[in-house]
């Protein structure tokens, strides 16, 4: 089986949301959604400070509260992991919006624009299935379908890769298939430790937080 | 629109060998259900609760079937309230598709019947008791709805079933003693009943907010905290009340008045806890991190 995952490496995030600004070229979202957007947490008290940039969006959960509230069937998760919405069956009721414990849903209720007035861009763009109902973030899942269908390899070949992780200035970011022991994805989680946010309610999230190396030593002094 | 960009906030971090170790940014008011949301909890759980409880009093003629009314219009205002924020309304049909798993969907299928076997009721008062177990069923529903809402500490919490069963309910009885004395109906029993309904409330109440203590970040705790005032005078009050008139002498005039301020108190107070708990103090998880990363030499 295949099972779509994203890892982010939180020691090479930097914090430059070109993640964000990249998902929102891709997927011409209106202003203030961003299906990827990185949190800035800062920790601890002066002089004793850290600083963490997190990557964020829809975990694509492999138990995802999100679908078993939906009234409507419109949230799915394929056999791949990737959860999805069916525009065309969604009410908006934003019942998956209270039930993702990731915040990573949004429901537009209007049409909004950058700059006030519609720009030729955004009306080339516009969409208005995505109007009064759920979107999330969908791991580009057209750009994985039309590269299997050309028979490239998600998280490999860019073109079949979700724009966020093309885009990482780091990276950070990494995409691939956690069954498959060869993908990257796997290398990282086995190189390194990891945890999933939220990993005490169950949702079995495929979103991964690499933090450290696996054997904990001390990286090496470099000039 | 849900808020976008970054949480603003206190951060924490967890004390040296507590446990679970987080860090983040703190929760935040969720945006995603209003007024509308929680007039649907408000209505639909008033309604239920007078449904059942007029059935269970015994309300004899014209007042059994004025709150028949009452209890049927609030339902349908609930659910009114609900349709005019969906951003779909026009396919709202579509609530109906996943029965197998969402309690939205199992709430909008006992709506119809809810109505129609009420409204039949109203005709043939036979049919006044399956009206009220569907109003219980109906009532079950919302409160599951809250509780499957899993991105809400505050609402995910077990005991928000019983607790928006219990002041369903106590509301209810509010109602019914908000127009039984101008009637003359009424009795000790149902009285009393009333009593151990706000009893229960306060119970379940308490109970739930020591189970959410320890769970819930400063912020959120504290919008529980606000909501928690109108609950409390919305129980103790009327539950006082409910003693004063059981155990003093009053004139029947004035006991009246005494249970129609009880009553009062108690739909008042169990809205408005509904309304703070959806609009208030829903608070979301916000985001955490059981390690932060190593970069460079390890602290």
């Amino acid at each position: 089986m295949t099972r779509w995952a994203m890892v982010a490496d939180l020691r090479r995030c930097v914090g430059c949301q070109t993640c964000t600004a990249a998902c929102k070229h891709a997927n011409a979202t209106p202003p203030g959604v961003q299906w990827r957007r990185v949190i800035d947490m800062e920790v601890g008290e002066y002089p004793d400070v850290q600083r963490a940039f997190v990557p964020v969006g829809c975990q694509h959960c492999e138990d995802p509260p999100c679908m078993h509230v939906c009234p409507s069937t419109a949230t799915r998760r394929r056999p791949d992991g990737i959860v999805t919405i069916d525009y065309d069956l969604c009410i908006g009721c934003a019942y998956c919006a209270v039930a993702c414990p990731y915040q990573a849903r949004y429901k537009t209720e209007r049409p909004t624009f950058a700059y006030g007035r519609q720009s030729e861009h955004e009306r080339k763009r516009h969409d208005d299935a995505r109007i009064g109902v759920a979107t999330k973030c969908t791991f580009c899942v057209d750009r994985i379908d039309s590269g299997l269908a050309q028979g490239l390899t998600p998280g490999v070949d860019p073109e079949a890769t979700p724009a966020c992780v093309n885009a990482c200035i780091a990276q950070a970011l990494a995409f691939g298939d956690r069954d498959d022991p060869g993908s990257n994805v796997s290398r990282l989680l086995a190189e390194n430790q990891s945890f999933r946010m939220h990993e005490e309610l169950g949702t079995g999230p495929g979103f991964h937080y690499l933090w450290d190396r696996k054997d904990g030593d001390d990286p090496p002094a470099t000039s | 629109m849900s808020p976008p960009g970054r949480p603003q906030g206190e951060y924490r971090r967890a004390q040296p060998g507590g446990t679970p170790v987080t860090f983040g940014p703190n929760p935040w008011q969720q945006q995603s259900w209003d007024a509308r949301a929680a007039g649907n909890f408000i209505g639909g759980g008033a309604g239920c609760g007078l449904l059942i409880f007029t059935t269970l009093a015994g309300a004899p003629g014209s007042l059994r079937q004025g709150l028949l009314v009452l209890a049927l219009l609030l339902v349908s205002a609930g659910l009114l309230c609900v349709w005019a924020e969906i951003g779909r309304p026009w396919r709202a049909i579509n609530v109906l598709f996943h029965p197998q798993a969402s309690w939205m969907s199992r709430e909008a299928l006992v709506a119809p019947l809810l109505l129609g076997c009420g409204a039949a009721a109203l005709v043939w008062p036979a049919l006044q008791p399956p009206a009220a177990l569907l109003a219980a069923a109906f009532l079950y529903c919302q409160a599951r709805i809250l509780h499957a809402a899993r991105g809400i500490p505050a609402w995910r919490e077990p005991m928000t079933v019983p607790l928006l069963v219990a002041t369903g309910l106590a509301e209810g009885a509010g109602l019914y003693w908000l127009a039984a004395p101008a009637w003359g109906a009424g009795g000790t029993a149902a009285w009393i009943g009333f009593g151990v309904l706000l009893a229960l409330r306060f119970a379940v109440g308490a109970r739930w907010y020591r189970r959410l203590v320890p769970v819930l970040r400063p912020a959120a705790l504290s919008a529980v905290n606000r909501a928690g005032h109108g609950y409390n005078a919305g129980s103790l009050l009327p539950l006082a009340l409910v003693l004063l008139v059981l155990a003093a002498p009053l004139p029947p005039v004035l006991a009246g008045l005494l249970q129609v301020l009880a009553g009062a108190l108690a739909v008042a107070g169990g809205a408005l806890f509904k309304f703070l708990l959806v609009t208030r103090a829903g608070f979301n998880q916000g985001f955490a991190l059981p390690h932060l990363p190593v970069r460079g030499v390890r602290r």
